[in-house]
């Protein structure tokens, strides 16, 4: 039987929770005897892959790029994993919710920029707001935490590539 | 001279427990340690019930019962925990995260807030109900202390200490619903308030970040919450 | 004011009036009063003047008649109602009075299907005697109760035939009034307080308006036994300042009743004194509630507290307190002159007496009724209602406002009583009754109860400060053709949070429209759902996200 088939995806974050689970460190190494990391900003793969067994999102979902991302991703995926406080909450990147999109882009691109610009097509626009990746997509566990441990990944990991149920208790923040 | 108050004694969670006819049902079960969450409440203010997460059965009633509001009889039977109660309980938290916008990484009070703590002990790990993303601000004008809206849960402790304990009143609430506010005095700018001592019990008791001490940073919000008591004993105020 | 004093104004007021060949009664209570009544009452006494006929044609200011929707009415000679009376047909009005054939439109007999199943005992005098005239209102027997009942009553005697009449409060919970009454009288000594709960919110609801517009007098009697009955020597009425008529007219009768001696200190040569106060409501729904009103009474705001403590123990500046809806108090007069037993011989088993019904919506008589209780709907809806107009299909009938419930065709039959509304997932309310048609859309309706129940929430706790705005938000989704069915199950959770975690009433019953409407029109709901289909038509689907 073939290793599980396990994803990471970043999104609007601040790959934290990516250097977390880099923290796991020499754990890694057994990890990677029961998994197979298909997709990932650490490995070199352009397309998610049509059969993830476990993925972990960091980050919320930001823009159309995003959110069309996702939506493939669960359609490939069996167990779907929001990890850290951007993917369960929106995080940070709520912080720009409360004011419309336009106004943002004016104030980031043209009024505090030293050369004013304006983003064009090929950057992917952004969502009225920032959203919590279940707002957009079913999600089957929740990991909060800015970032979630080390070990509280390695938990989450460890239980799902056995088949059990992660009990996940962390605060958000 | 003390009057003489009456025992009443009653069932909590299957247990007896026994408790003075003036005690609130969350004061009886405290004293016998049973755990009842609660945020609005706050030992030496008033109760008022607002927070609705001390709701708790009691047999032969209707409805639910806030427990900080509701002193005990004799015979009753109360029920702290139950499935429905948990539920609701972790709605309302629910509830609170969504109104407001808290961003517990980035906040004062991390680590050291209510809400956040009774997220986790009542095991929220999300929220299932669209954030609402208002739009408030910051009052910074005063010397010491800053008032971030955004972050508070209307629970009124600060209200009931200043007026209940300091008796400065400065600290009010206006219009209603999803659009109440905190105001310092006729909505003037706190720096500006004529009526504010200074005095700082509203920074300890906010339950969140929303009133904290200017120049502090993330996680650095401690708080100190059981000061009320001590100070109405100091002050030879009946007990 | 002794009894025989009382009746010599009485009966001189009698005699003033019998003189007049003609009464015209001109309705000045707010519906026909926005319509301009007034320039048809001056134009009628202009004329009457013109026509040298002053002292033979009384033009009258009385208050409401009841078809609002035809208004400004006149009745003319307790006999016929002319509607829609223009200023300038005042001439020919006073011409053809007595006449067989009347001047402009069709007046409507009194036998008319919309008068015929009324019983009117709370608007006895509505529409008979003039509200702004203490004379006139002595004149029909009253305050005689009120002296009585002082004079001649033991206060437990005037609770016992309150309790035997069977009266319920009318503001809409339904709570035994006798037993409230009791429980007051038997609080410990000291201050008591009663206070009229005259803060009427309900969207389309105008019954308590129209008491204190056609006859304050009457409010102010049963106030004034009341205060009696439970030992109470201090009453508040609390009006929201949006009746400036209502207002005027209580302030004018106060004054009245104070100058004659019927009010202030010993009452008709008695012990007893009993001064009353006005207290006007700033434009908040929940003020309504009980705890909320004592609290903006003291000038605090208008929030609600939880109970117990209920008022009746610790009420208006901690002291007990006996809190009445306007109906009830207005019930107290006809309940003491005709005996206990006699008002509970009206109505329905656990429903005694009559209730006040603003009747508006698809209905041919827009109006304010008075009905046994016991009725069913459909003899509402097609009696004093006179049907559906257009030809069109009756849907639904809204009862007890944003806390109340829309009960469905099949249902129609059911007795109006508190008990059976409540089963029918209504509640009884304070006396709105809006009939809608096949052209209502309920998801639409539902939406448009929980807008309202989410600006008046006062924000005090949290499951109706955000409950509402969550649950109006999945309602919005619904509305929009947005919504998935998770967003249902989402909507009936928050529903049962709502209900049984908010502090007050408002609240609690906040989810009723939507319960009510989800018991009866779920597919109505799956259509906009499943389908993004407004079967009504009335939603455009796919306007927003």
């Amino acid at each position: 039987m073939s290793k599980p088939k396990v994803a990471t995806v970043w999104l609007d974050g601040c790959s934290g929770c990516h250097m977390s689970f880099l923290d796991m460190d020499e754990r890694l190494l057994a990890l990677a005897d029961r998994m197979e990391l298909v997709y990932s900003p650490l490995v070199d793969a352009k397309e998610y892959p049509p059969a993830v067994d476990i993925a972990l999102v960091e980050g919320a979902v930001g823009n159309e790029e995003q959110a069309r991302f996702v939506r493939l991703m669960r359609e490939r995926t069996r167990t779907f994993v929001s990890l850290g406080d951007c993917a369960v909450t929106s995080n940070i990147l709520a912080y720009r919710n409360p004011f419309p999109v336009a106004a943002i882009i004016e104030r980031v691109f043209a009024e505090t920029a030293e050369a004013p610009v304006q983003p064009g097509p090929e950057v992917p626009a952004l969502l009225p707001e920032a959203r919590p990746v279940h707002e957009v997509i079913p999600v089957d566990f929740f990991v909060p935490g800015c970032p979630p441990s080390a070990d509280l990944i390695h938990h989450v990991l460890d239980e799902l590539l056995a088949g059990r149920q992660p009990a996940i208790k962390n605060r958000f923040g | 001279m003390a009057t003489e108050r009456r025992v009443k004694t009653l069932i909590i969670d299957g247990r007896d427990v026994a408790g003075r006819e003036d005690q609130t049902i969350l004061e009886a079960a405290r004293e016998h340690g049973i755990w009842i969450p609660t945020l609005c409440h706050l030992e030496g203010l008033t109760n008022v019930g607002a927070c609705r997460l001390c709701l708790v059965e009691v047999k032969g009633m209707g409805k639910l019962l806030s427990a900080c509001t509701t002193t005990i009889w004799e015979g009753m039977e109360v029920t702290t925990h139950s499935e429905r109660l948990h539920r609701y309980r972790r709605s309302i938290i629910e509830l609170f995260l969504a109104e407001r916008n808290h961003i517990c990484a980035v906040c004062v009070a991390n680590r050291r807030c209510q809400l956040q703590a009774l997220a986790l002990e009542l095991g929220v790990d999300h929220v299932r109900y669209p954030y609402l993303y208002p739009r408030f601000g910051i009052d910074a004008t005063h010397d010491l202390f800053v008032l971030d809206h955004n972050r508070c849960i209307l629970c009124t402790r600060c209200i009931r200490a200043c007026s209940e304990i300091e008796g400065a009143n400065t600290l009010g609430m206006m219009r209603r619903g999803i659009h109440n506010r905190v105001i310092t005095d006729l909505n003037q700018p706190w720096g500006e308030s004529p009526t504010c001592t200074s005095c700082g019990k509203c920074v300890n008791v906010c339950p969140v970040g929303a009133i904290s001490q200017k120049g502090l940073s993330v996680i650095e919000g401690r708080k100190e919450h059981k000061f009320l008591p001590y100070l109405t004993m100091m002050r030879g105020a009946r007990p | 004011m002794t009894r025989d004093e009382l009746k010599k104004i009485g009966e001189a007021e009698q005699e003033r009036i019998r003189k007049y060949r003609h009464q015209v009664h001109v309705c000045m209570a707010s519906g026909c009063h926005a319509l301009r009544s007034d320039k048809v009452r001056t134009g009628l006494q202009a004329e009457a003047k013109k026509q040298g006929r002053e002292g033979e044609v009384l033009v009258k200011r009385v208050g409401c008649l009841g078809l609002c929707s035809r208004g400004p009415l006149v009745l003319e000679d307790q006999s016929r109602i002319h509607t829609g009376v223009a200023p300038e047909e005042a001439g020919t009005l006073l011409r053809s009075l007595g006449e067989p054939e009347a001047a402009g439109g069709e007046p409507l007999p009194l036998d008319h299907p919309f008068f015929k199943g009324q019983r009117k005992i709370v608007m006895e005098h509505s529409g008979a005697i003039d509200p702004e005239r203490i004379e006139e209102y002595i004149a029909v027997g009253g305050y005689e109760q009120m002296l009585a009942a002082i004079i001649d009553m033991a206060p437990e005697a005037v609770i016992d035939q309150v309790t035997r009449s069977g009266l319920r409060g009318r503001g809409g919970a339904g709570y035994p009034t006798g037993l409230k009454w009791s429980t007051v009288a038997k609080a410990g000594g000291g201050d008591k307080y009663v206070i009229c709960n005259a803060d009427e919110g309900d969207p389309g609801a105008f019954m308590d308006r129209s008491v204190m517009e056609s006859t304050p007098h009457q409010l102010i009697e049963g106030m004034i036994i009341a205060g009696y009955a439970v030992g109470a020597n201090h009453g508040v009425i609390y009006v929201r300042a949006e009746y400036p008529l209502a207002i005027a007219r209580l302030e004018k009768a106060i004054g009245q009743a104070e100058k004659m001696g019927l009010l202030g200190r010993n009452i008709g040569a008695t012990r007893f004194s009993f001064d009353l106060q006005l207290r006007y409501g700033a434009g908040a729904f929940v003020t309504g509630e009980e705890t909320a009103l004592i609290a903006s009474v003291e000038g605090r705001r208008g929030t609600p507290r939880s109970r117990p403590p209920y008022p009746a123990e610790r009420g208006l500046w901690g002291r007990p307190t006996l809190i009445n809806n306007v109906e009830t108090l207005a019930n107290v007069v006809p309940i003491l002159k005709n005996g206990g037993d006699w008002y509970a011989g009206i109505g329905a088993e656990k429903s005694r007496g009559t209730k006040v019904f603003a009747l508006v919506g698809r209905v041919n008589n827009v109006g304010l009724i008075e009905v046994p209780l016991g009725i069913t709907l459909r003899e509402i809806i097609e009696g004093p209602g006179g049907g559906i107009p257009g030809g069109r299909k009756f849907k639904a009938v809204q009862t007890g406002g944003p806390s109340g419930g829309c009960i469905p065709e099949a249902s129609l039959d059911l007795p109006v009583d508190y008990e059976s509304l409540v089963q029918a997932g209504s509640i009884m309310g304070s006396g709105g009754m809006i009939v809608m048609d096949e052209t209502s859309c309920m998801v639409d309706v539902a939406k448009y109860f929980m807008q309202f129940c989410m600006s008046e929430s006062c924000g005090k706790c949290i499951p109706c400060r955000v409950g509402t705005v969550q649950m109006h938000h999945l309602l919005e989704k619904m509305t929009t053709g947005s919504a998935t069915g998770r967003d249902l199950e989402m909507l009936e959770e928050l529903c049962d949070l709502a209900r049984h975690a908010s502090l007050c009433g408002l609240g609690q019953s906040a989810p009723n429209p939507v319960l009510s409407t989800l018991r009866y029109f779920r597919d109505e709901y799956l259509a906009h759902i499943d389908e993004k289909r407004c079967p009504a038509g009335v939603c455009t689907m796919g306007a927003g996200g």
